[in-house]
């Protein structure tokens, strides 16, 4: 028998294997394209430009495109003495230009940021070029005012050379790289961001840990209660989540500020006196407790779904088997639920982590968290670099606790509701 | 839940004591929503209880701030709400049309990257929405699409899609693919086979998809603040400025009738599932 022979044909005369493939090729192709315009969309308008915000975060090419001859020249220039005349002619050059096209000013900006004291002197600069004679820059530049002749003036504008910068995330983490090209820390009581970032990973922590700590025994007691007593009770949590998160910032804003419901009743039961109502507003505590309250059914609904799956019967067994309810509870309830557990902080921390709402709404001054930082900048500095660097930072973390999350319990147990 | 008879004096006390503590944690979620309704009836311009609210006294309520809500010459909750129904409509209607048709090609047993590709659709629920508000800005911004309504419906398909891919996915996990083919077999094209077939069982997963796509949109702030201009002003934009400058009751009523519009939402949203889970077959 030949080979030919052995192998099955379909109708058309096309060996089976060769029409299965051609077969299984269409179907791929055709679910590919089913899921490609959504794919396309989201890659256009929101993937890329979260690439887009990561070159805007280390793009630094407005000084250098602002100054091309005196990078140029600086190449070979040591940066140990005050540069040769060269530099100085280029310099003359690149800045006429920028006074011609009138963008002199971001130049004294940008220069400002890296050393102190530019401002100044670019300006007197200006002033001072209309009346230069050509040739011998260095002597003419130098006359202007007694800081041109400081090396450090100039190592500072040498140091924007590169297009690309770390600064904004150097910025974000309260450092800085000084005049020796070293990464050094600001002094310690301008470490505003370091304090923002922690602040919000322990808003985070313990906003997580009090929702655990409530969501845990009434998502117990859903999943035990007979149904028809369940389904009300769950009302009450599915009813907040679905009500907008600015109502019930409002229904906070009314219930803790100092002539509100909750100090009111402090005052009827006599826990405080009238004229010393405690501040429970706009600052950290109006934020815990806001919170908590808003996150609270992201924890419940996850722990509920695992709940709901667990056998009262195992309970039984372990009484059965000679274990206090405590015990049975700790030895066999609570491991089953751990799956749960993790889907529900995990939901919980990550949503607080980026929490923006309800801290600029009752968490006031100390109470903001890392995304009004990045608001703020957004919409009243304008400083988008900074906003894009922080935020790309923020997206990091939060990445690395899907990685570890994903490690150690697997994304595939989180259910919505 | 009764006790047994028998039960140790101890874990008595341990079982009130738990009930207590689910009763607190039940009022505390649920409490400070009923704050609002009364207060919205107030007949003075303070946001706490009068003394005649206290005491029952008819005076002390009155419509004023529903009316100034309809009728008020300053206000823009009319030009908001309008805003607000248009962009969550459309970008419902998108989202869901998107978020179907990948969810039809993501639970084909034949994609290929499945788990990469679902990573992509899924991210902007995952990412912090004040990134996803930065990135998005800065897409629209290039595109020219800052301060339109197109911009700020095409950032809420962005934002809603997930939803609708993850509730319809979850849908078809379920479905019989034999159907399908059955049509097939029978001469239906593939998409009057979707039509008459597919769509009609998957109905529960797309409508609850898009009620969340509609409340993601119509409840969406961050991404808003960055885009909106005078012209693009939403429900929750106003909500946001009136909450940031003065509380005025004027916002309870708004919030009274919000709350009335997602107790209708939650309703609707949990028959839904109790029909999609009966279709599916897990309720026995």
């Amino acid at each position: 028998m030949s080979a030919e022979t052995k192998q099955i044909l379909t109708t058309d005369g096309i060996p089976l294997e060769v029409s299965l493939k051609k077969a299984e090729r269409k179907n791929k192709i055709k679910a590919f394209l089913l899921v490609a315009p959504l794919l396309l969309f989201l890659l256009i308008t929101y993937i890329f430009p979260i690439g887009d915000m990561l070159m805007r975060s280390v793009d630094d090419k407005m000084v250098t495109q602002m100054l091309p001859k005196t990078f140029k020249s600086m190449e070979t220039w040591d940066g140990k003495e005050l540069p040769p005349e060269e530099v100085f002619e280029a310099f003359y050059l690149d800045y006429k230009k920028l006074i011609e096209d009138k963008t002199f000013g971001k130049l004294s900006t940008q220069l400002n940021y890296t050393k102190n004291g530019f401002k100044s002197i670019l300006k007197k600069l200006q002033r001072k070029m209309k009346k230069f004679e050509e040739g011998n820059y260095k002597e003419q530049i130098t006359a202007v005012h007694p800081r041109w002749e400081n090396v450090e003036y100039w190592r500072a504008i040498k140091r924007r050379a590169p297009a690309y910068t770390s600064a904004k995330y150097l910025k974000g983490m309260d450092m800085y790289v000084d005049e020796e090209g070293k990464i050094v820390s600001v002094e310690e009581d301008r470490r505003v961001h370091r304090i923002l970032w922690l602040r919000t990973l322990e808003v985070a922590f313990f906003v997580t840990l009090l929702c655990f700590l409530m969501a845990y025994p009434i998502a117990h007691l859903l999943a035990t209660l007979p149904m028809k007593y369940s389904n009300l009770l769950m009302i009450c949590v599915l009813l907040p989540f679905w009500t907008s998160l600015l109502v019930r910032t409002a229904s906070w804003m009314i219930l803790l500020q100092q002539q509100g419901v909750v100090n009111d009743f402090f005052v009827m039961t006599g826990l405080v006196p009238d004229d010393a109502r405690p501040e429970m507003m706009y600052n950290k505590t109006g934020t815990y407790v806001a919170m908590t309250q808003i996150l609270l059914p992201f924890m419940v609904l996850p722990l509920y779904s695992v709940m709901k799956t667990i056998s009262p019967s195992l309970m039984r067994a372990g009484k059965s088997l000679g274990g206090t309810p405590f015990i049975a509870f700790w030895k066999v309830y609570f491991p089953l639920t751990i799956p749960g557990i993790g889907a529900g902080c995990l939901l919980v921390f990550i949503l607080a982590i980026g929490y923006y709402i309800t801290p600029a709404l009752v968490g006031g001054a100390s109470g903001t968290l890392i995304s009004n930082q990045i608001a703020f900048h957004m919409k009243s500095t304008l400083d988008w670099s900074f906003a894009s660097a922080m935020g790309l930072m923020l997206l990091a973390g939060v990445l690395a606790i899907y990685w570890v999350y994903n490690k150690l319990v697997g994304v595939d147990n989180i259910k919505l509701g | 839940m009764a006790l047994p008879k028998y039960t140790e004096t101890r874990y008595r006390v341990w079982h009130y004591f738990y009930i207590t503590i689910c009763s607190c944690v039940f009022f505390f979620l649920i409490a400070p929503l009923f704050v609002i309704f009364p207060l919205s009836f107030n007949a003075e311009e303070f946001l706490s209880f009068s003394e005649g609210m206290k005491n029952l006294d008819p005076d002390a309520f009155s419509l004023r701030w529903y009316k100034d809500m309809i009728y008020g010459t300053k206000n823009p909750w009319g030009l908001a709400a309008k805003n607000s129904f248009i962009i969550a409509i459309f970008a419902t209607i998108g989202s869901v049309i998107l978020g179907t048709v990948a969810a039809l090609g993501l639970s084909s047993r034949h994609m290929p990257f499945k788990g990469l590709i679902m990573a992509t659709l899924i991210s902007p629920m995952i990412v912090p929405l004040i990134i996803s508000g930065v990135a998005i800005f800065f897409f629209m911004a290039k595109a020219g699409l800052a301060a339109t309504h197109t911009g700020i419906v095409l950032a809420h398909i962005i934002l809603g899609t997930p939803f609708v891919v993850i509730t319809v996915t979850a849908t078809l996990s379920g479905f019989d693919h034999s159907v399908t083919r059955a049509a097939s077999s029978l001469g239906s094209d593939p998409v009057n086979t979707f039509m008459k077939i597919t769509l009609p069982l998957i109905l529960p997963g797309v409508i609850s998809g898009g009620l969340f796509a509609f409340v993601t949109s119509f409840d969406e702030v961050v991404v808003v603040l960055f885009l909106a201009g005078l012209e693009n002003t939403t429900i929750p934009i106003q909500m946001w400025t009136g909450l940031r400058e003065q509380l005025s009751p004027t916002i309870l009523a708004v919030a009274t009738c919000l709350i009335i519009l997602s107790t209708l939402i939650l309703v609707t949203a949990e028959l839904l599932r109790r029909r999609s889970e009966r279709l599916r077959g897990i309720n026995r």
